[in-house]
């Protein structure tokens, strides 16, 4: 008997093992442990034995069953595994050929630095400020002290707006007659609309009649005013020190201050930034004097704010003071980036865009640093 | 402003070379704009004798020279008629650069006769106009040295810029002022007659005074006059034309190169007319209507009653203060003049110098204002300096009117140097600044500043005189006093929508562009048409402001499309300039393939309207709009597509946004093909969102899962589907989250939508007959619209 359990084992298991397809493999098990399964008949024997015979013969078949039923598991999970080789294989594709790509969009370098300035000055305690682009006489000239025959107005090279000549001219506070040849009105707007301490940036759009190589009829500017008590020249030296080292992420940023002339300012200065030579192109940062040479340029004009314009937006210039300074937002783009065309600002050239843009993502904060 | 180091050497003693002169220019804000010595191009000419001339073989016109540069004789082919032995002239040898004819010399061979260089003339060296021959120096000019430092070449000329507010430093003069004061050298003491040669004899008076008077005391105050007769009028000495030219100034005659030579040196302009043309008295006088004057620049000038003119009996001959006539002006003939030195009003100047249109050396100095205290001194150096270099007697003098001084007195605190201009200054230093400069400071600190400082006005101007002249450079920095603590935010909220609007459009893969705020008509009627117009335009392509930033965006996308761009997305976020005010907007124009050809997708795809749409909801979500509740509407305006645009609205009259396919006949006018789709949202009509500080709405997830059922309608041709799923939304708010269109069949007359409404248990799940219940409420409101549920 136990011979002929061992001959079945035997016989059973190579059939499972060599089973070289599920259907094969099924056809064994019905074979062995179906309804008419050679094992199943072999179970069937045992409740016709005597207790003794039973007990000698019930483990033996029982283990035969249990031994050939892990042998189906067994060989059915290595079949399955080879069919799913052999379909993955079979689904294999060429990851070399191209996928779509996302469009991906750029922030203007106007918008950026408008950004960066935002930021830097936010840390100073500066909110920023906005005023119209179509801008009154009073609020572009007349209250910024330069009165209509001022030498100044003509270096302007003002836009007036046509059909406005009749209208209440110089001190006539509504109605616009001028696109803003600079940013300086807003100044005047928050000193009439808010009470001192006042901190505020203004950066815009200014526009004048102009047209050149290194001018363009509409440019950006940034203003910045403080009015508080006790503010003198050395405030506004200290602040333009600090954003221009935060904004070019340099400390050894060395500013000339020289005098200059604005109607609206008394003292006046510009500022120059010096700028050292490096690997052949101009790089702001380090004395001029030094050994790779370099020089100074122009990036600010500034000065404490005349009293005749504090007193003009209703504050007493004996109680208040402060500092007023103005800055070409697209030249300091350049500056920072490098770009050395301005027309190319305003002609929306994706090529252009997409090499001087900026990234979404590329929002300036304190922590990540304000430029990328 | 032009000058030169030997100019300046007039007025002022000092040591220190041009470069030290010109950072002390610069430090007290006359910056240095360029310095140039004309020495430093002629450096490789020398003094040579020709030591012989003969006929050149080959040619009849040339002479072959053996020239003596100091270092033995040179052959040289030479033109020049007057070259011949013992002339002496201006060599130039090999590889010296030749200014007046760009070129740079080598030997060569003229003709078959080896030349070694080259005697210039005049022109060729750019030191003045003759041509007619070489260059003749005296017999006794010191053979080989440099030309440039034999002729007084070497003196750099410096070009500063000067402010508006420094009437004073229109003159050498005044310069050399501000540096005495500035520690650079001493002031020289000056008087009437001061020539750099020495002194010019003051002219006696002989004649009678000459008839002239002002009948516009407000345009012309002062008319100050004085007779010469019996001049001789030609060429200028040398000195005289070699300064003028040095600083760009072109020598005319002796008479018109002495008013421009007292105008540079001492800021002063003048007017010399020709006395034979005159007829009867001159007189200052606002012109009259239909008046009008040939000016010294050739041009026709007509004339306003706004106008201060001089005339006499029969014409008018100045335009004052501005510009000469043609008519009076002195000539190589001319024997008697008059000499004007007279004072123009500042602002009236500046209006007639607007309207005419017409800049003049005058007009900058008359405008920025001249000392009015000058005019007797000015008048009497001019007429010294014409009796002495054309001869001639004087008259005596005219004095019509009395210039105003405006003289001002204010009180002054020293310590404003430190609280204002933040640099501590010794009063004592203030003062000796102050003084230096001109102004006069009393016991008891009231300074008056002096006349030809009509910038001058208050305290704080006081402060910037002496800050300059110690040093705005040491001003120390002091920071601003700042809150204790992390800084605080400072953007306003439609500051945040601006930000937000940008960057979500850079993030879908726009590209940020700025353009012009001005158009020409033409590319803004379609789009409501420029509210504003610029009465003096750049060019009519930039003419009105724009009513829209999409057409600057479309000729862009046109331009990048030109350049062979496949596809254009473009975004701008700015200003549209209405009549009603400035709207912050953001417009964006998709333009070319949507997608390009692929292995995958297949061909290329266009954009289409609902790309617009798509944007103009994902933009105005991240502004903060409720896109949720916003209605489609039409009416996007005749820029648009009739049947393929519209308006996104929160209730009807709110409008956020316009979007959709534009006219095919507008995309014609900015030379565009195929479909091209854009957007505009009008940031400012987006709400700003309710302050309920950072806590937000309490919310647990829904225990249980959603359902999903479909439903397939068959509907009227007109029925929207934004109408239909709104029905479907609202009947069941309860149970019903969500309904969508996730099919659409269309032929024929009939049009069928499939809709998948979200179902949401609360607490308990749904059962078949709460299913049922919602599916027998959804169909009824559906059919409310005209809706039925398909067989």
């Amino acid at each position: 008997m136990a011979d002929q359990l061992d001959a079945l084992r035997d016989q059973l298991l190579a059939a499972i093992d060599t089973a070289s397809a599920l259907d094969t493999l099924e056809a064994c098990r019905v074979e062995a442990l179906g309804k008419q399964g050679r094992v199943t008949q072999l179970l069937k024997t045992l409740g016709a034995m005597s207790p003794e015979q039973r007990q000698v013969e019930g483990p033996a078949i029982h283990g035969l069953r249990e031994a050939v039923t892990a042998a189906i598991a067994t060989r059915k999970t290595a079949l399955e595994q080879l069919a799913l080789d052999a379909r993955l294989s079979a689904e294999r594709v060429d990851l070399t050929l191209p996928v779509d790509a996302t469009p991906t969009g750029t922030i203007h370098p106007v918008s950026q630095v408008m950004d960066e300035l935002a930021e830097i000055f936010a840390d100073l305690g500066f909110a920023v400020a906005t005023g119209p682009e179509l801008e009154t006489d009073w609020h572009n000239f007349t209250a910024l002290n330069i009165p209509e025959t001022h030498p100044a107005r003509a270096m302007h090279d003002t836009f007036y707006l046509a059909g406005q000549e009749g209208t209440g001219g110089i001190d006539d506070r509504e109605t616009p007659r001028v696109l803003r040849t600079h940013t300086s009105p807003v100044q005047i707007r928050t000193m009439l609309a808010n009470k001192p301490p006042i901190r505020i940036i203004a950066p815009g759009r200014t526009y004048r009649s102009d047209s050149d190589a290194t001018h363009t009829p509409m440019f950006h500017q940034v203003e910045g005013l403080v009015i508080d008590k006790g503010i003198t020249l050395g405030h506004l030296k200290w602040t333009l020190e600090t954003f221009l080292k935060a904004f070019f992420e340099r400390d050894d940023i060395v500013l000339r201050l020289r005098p200059s002339y604005f109607p609206f300012t008394e003292p006046s200065a510009e500022i120059d930034v010096g700028y050292t030579i490096e690997k052949g192109k101009r790089v702001i940062g380090g004395h001029p004097g030094g050994q790779g040479g370099g020089g100074w340029l122009e990036v600010l004009g500034s000065g404490m704010v005349h009293p005749k314009v504090i007193a003009a937006c209703g504050l007493d210039p004996a109680e208040w003071q402060g500092f007023a300074f103005g800055c070409g937002i697209d030249r300091l783009a350049m500056l920072k980036y490098g770009m050395d065309d301005l027309r190319a600002f305003f002609d929306g050239d994706i090529r252009w865009l997409k090499h001087y843009g900026f990234s979404a993502l590329d929002v300036p904060t304190l922590s990540g640093g304000v430029g990328a | 402003m032009k000058f030169t180091l030997g100019w300046l050497r007039d007025h002022l003693d000092f040591d220190a070379d041009v470069n030290t002169v010109a950072e002390a220019l610069t430090r007290v804000g006359l910056e240095v704009e360029g310095i140039h010595n004309p020495g430093d191009e002629l450096a490789p000419f020398r003094v040579a004798r020709v030591l012989s001339a003969e006929r050149h073989p080959q040619a009849d016109k040339l002479q072959v020279l053996s020239v003596d540069a100091g270092d033995g004789p040179l052959q040289v082919v030479c033109g020049a008629p007057n070259a011949r032995a013992g002339l002496v002239g201006v060599f130039g040898a090999p590889g010296a650069y030749v200014p007046g004819l760009d070129v740079t010399l080598k030997v060569a061979s003229i003709r078959g006769v080896e030349s070694n260089g080259m005697m210039c003339s005049a022109r060729e060296l750019e030191i003045g106009e003759g041509h007619d021959g070489i260059i003749e120096l005296p017999a006794d000019a010191p053979i080989g040295t440099s030309f440039s430092d034999y002729a007084g070449l070497n003196d750099p000329v410096i070009d500063i810029s000067v402010t508006p507010n420094r009437p004073d430093c229109m003159g050498v003069r005044g310069i050399a002022r501000d540096l005495a004061a500035a520690g650079l050298g001493t002031l020289k003491p000056w008087r009437p007659g001061t020539l750099p040669s020495g002194a010019a004899p003051l002219a006696e008076p002989q004649d009678e005074a000459p008839a002239v008077r002002t009948d516009d005391p407000e345009g012309c105050p002062a008319f100050f006059a004085q007779a010469v007769a019996g001049v001789s009028n030609g060429e200028s000495p040398d000195w005289l034309r070699s300064r003028l030219q040095a600083v760009g100034q072109k020598p005319i005659s002796a008479l018109v190169d002495i008013t421009n030579y007292v105008m540079i040196d001492l800021g002063r302009p003048l007017h010399v007319y020709d006395r034979g043309t005159l007829s009867g008295a001159l007189v200052a006088r606002r012109a009259m209507a239909g008046e009008e004057v040939i000016a010294l620049n050739g041009r026709t000038y007509q004339l306003t009653p706004a106008m201060t003119v001089i005339a006499d009996d029969k014409a008018v001959h100045d335009i004052g203060g501005i510009m000469g006539g043609e008519h009076s002006s002195v000539t190589d003939g001319t024997t008697d003049v008059l000499v004007e030195c007279a004072f123009f009003d500042p602002d009236a100047i500046a209006r007639t110098g607007q309207a005419l249109a017409l800049t003049s050396d005058a007009r900058q100095r008359f405008e920025r204002g001249v000392d009015p205290a000058f005019l007797d001194d000015g008048l009497t150096h001019a007429t010294a300096l014409v009796v002495a270099l054309c001869g001639g007697t004087a008259s005596a003098v005219t004095r019509a009117g009395e210039a105003p001084l405006g003289l001002r007195h204010y009180r002054y605190d020293p310590s404003l140097a430190k609280t204002l201009g933040g640099l501590a200054i010794a009063p004592d230093r203030q003062r000796q600044i102050l003084e230096s400069l001109g102004f006069s400071v009393g016991e008891d600190w009231q300074v008056t500043p002096p006349t030809w400082r009509r910038d001058v006005d208050g305290p704080a101007d006081l402060v910037e005189e002496v800050i300059r002249i110690e040093g705005i450079d040491r001003v120390a920095p002091v920071p601003l006093p700042r809150v204790p603590g992390v800084a605080t935010p400072t953007a306003t909220p439609s500051q945040k929508i601006e930000r937000r609007a940008r960057r979500a459009a850079a993030a879908r893969g726009l590209d940020e562009a700025v353009t012009w705020s001005f158009l020409s008509e033409a590319e803004a009627a379609p789009f409501g048409g420029g509210a504003w117009t610029l009465a003096n335009p750049i060019s009519e392509a930039l003419k009105v402001m724009r009513p829209s930033l999409l057409p600057g965006l479309l000729a862009a996308a046109e331009r990048n499309l030109r350049r062979g761009a496949g596809s254009v997305r473009l975004f701008e976020l700015g200003r549209r300039y209405l009549a009603e005010g400035e709207r912050p907007t953001l417009g964006l124009v998709l333009a070319g393939d949507k997608r390009v050809r692929g292995w995958q997708a297949g061909k290329a795809a266009a954009f289409d309207a609902f790309d617009a749409k798509a944007e103009a909801l994902a933009l105005l979500a991240a502004a903060g709009a409720p896109v949720d509740n916003l209605l489609v509407m039409g009416d996007a305006g005749e820029a648009w597509h009739p049947g393929q645009s519209g308006t996104l609205r929160l209730g009807p009259k709110t409008i956020l946004a316009a979007f959709g396919a534009l006219h095919p006949n507008v995309l014609r006018a900015f030379d565009l093909d195929g479909a091209v789709v854009a957007v505009e949202l009008y940031l400012d009509a987006i709400p700003a969102r309710r302050g309920t500080g950072f806590m937000r709405a309490a919310y647990t997830p829904p225990a249980l899962q959603p359902v999903r059922r479909d439903f397939a309608f068959t509907v009227p041709a007109g029925l929207a589907a934004d109408a239909l799923v709104r029905a479907i939304r609202g009947a069941d708010k309860a149970a019903i989250v969500a309904a969508r269109v996730f099919d659409l069949f269309e032929k024929d007359d009939v049009r069928s939508m499939a809709v998948e409404v979200t179902l949401q248990p609360g607490d308990k799940s749904f059962t078949d007959a709460d299913l049922k219940a919602i599916s027998d409420k959804v169909v009824a409101a559906a059919a409310k619209t005209g809706a039925s549920l398909r067989g």
